[in-house]
């Protein structure tokens, strides 16, 4: 397969990306995670193409689990439509805040729709770690590098849960749904540079739980936006007072 | 195979378009914006402040068989993991481990 265009390199990219997903602990995050989604997908007889057609498709792992839940209970289509979408409106920061590291004057807008579909937390969280030392040219094609390779520990994952299903005992299957919180506390710790990161983790914390338990309607999206403006209020006004 | 075939219409129509619009209409928003800009910032704050709530919301109302898990449990779990994470030179797979480590080990003596 050409992967290099007329306007900008991309196989520097693309490998660097490709090779970086594998030494993060996420690559093996997803595939625990998507073993869950993939066993999730046999006990409700789906076929495995489905599956992991929904893993390219879908790629975004709460979203699945809402989809194959409520299609095997026979929730109507809008309804499944909605939970799904409800549960996906985290991808809309992720996405804004994503973006515009790989912004570079060559580059055009439609180059930045496969990044936008493989992000995802995971992407997110890599690419914001290891963007700002890839020279900006390169930065498209890492990113579809790095998505990719996370895309393939999911059909891997979801293809080995798949065959799996039976045979996992119930503290595996606890182990796998933990891997997630685990993960993504740490990696997003690792991430903070700023004031305003510390306090948007350290706000969403709290304010996160406290809405759920109030059974707020779109808890964690009030929360997020909440918590984020909040931090983000602090450091502007730390800026004034400069 | 038209069962089969409903599926796959399933899976694009109350799948894929729902969770897709997100992404598409992030990438409307990013025209022109700079990582200098306010919005950015702002914008990569609050998807730091979604995850965190994520994350708290998964440890406190867990889904499926990690509610069997004792609350003590989940919790003790997750701070091992970061004291590992902090005391083993930053490392993000040893403080996985450690979390993991204590989770599993504590499902399977409160289910004995």
């Amino acid at each position: 397969m050409p992967l290099v265009s007329a306007d900008l390199p991309r196989a520097p990219g693309f490998s660097a990306g490709f090779r970086a997903a594998w030494r993060s602990v996420l690559a093996y995050v997803i595939i625990g995670t998507y073993i869950g989604i993939g066993a999730l997908a046999h006990d409700f007889g789906f076929s495995v193409w489905w599956v992991m057609a929904s893993t390219v498709l879908v790629w975004a792992g709460p979203a699945q689990v809402i989809l194959i839940t409520a299609l095997a209970a026979g929730a109507t289509p809008l309804e499944t439509a909605l939970a799904v979408s409800l549960s996906s409106v985290r991808l809309l920061p992720l996405v804004i805040s994503l973006l515009p590291l790989l912004n570079h004057p060559r580059i055009r807008h439609r180059d930045l729709v496969l990044p936008a579909h493989f992000t995802a937390v995971s992407l997110w969280i890599e690419a914001l770690r290891l963007l700002p030392a890839v020279p900006r040219e390169l930065r498209v094609s890492f990113a579809n590098g790095l998505g990719l390779s996370f895309m393939l520990a999911a059909l891997a994952g979801t293809g080995f849960g798949y065959y799996l299903a039976t045979s996992l005992p119930p503290w595996l299957t606890a182990g796998l749904l933990f891997l997630t919180p685990m993960s993504f506390l740490i990696s997003t710790t690792r991430n903070c540079r700023f004031l305003v990161d510390w306090l948007a983790l350290a706000f969403g914390l709290v304010l996160g739980p406290l809405l759920a338990w109030g059974k707020l309607e779109l808890d964690i999206l009030w929360a997020g936006l909440a918590a984020g403006s909040a931090a983000y209020g602090v450091h502007r006004l730390r800026g004034a007072f400069k | 195979m038209n069962a089969d075939l409903h599926a796959y219409v399933l899976l694009l129509l109350v799948g894929f378009l729902p969770n897709e619009v997100w992404r598409m209409l992030g990438l409307v928003f990013v025209r022109g914006i700079d990582e200098e800009s306010a919005f950015f910032v702002w914008a990569r704050a609050v998807a730091t402040a979604v995850l965190a709530a994520v994350i708290a919301k998964i440890l406190l109302f867990p889904p499926g068989l990690l509610a069997a898990v004792p609350m003590i449990v989940r919790v003790g779990a997750i701070a091992a993991g970061f004291a590992a994470f902090l005391l083993v030179r930053r490392s993000v797979f040893a403080g996985v481990a450690a979390g993991e480590v204590v989770l599993t080990f504590g499902a399977w003596l409160h289910a004995q």
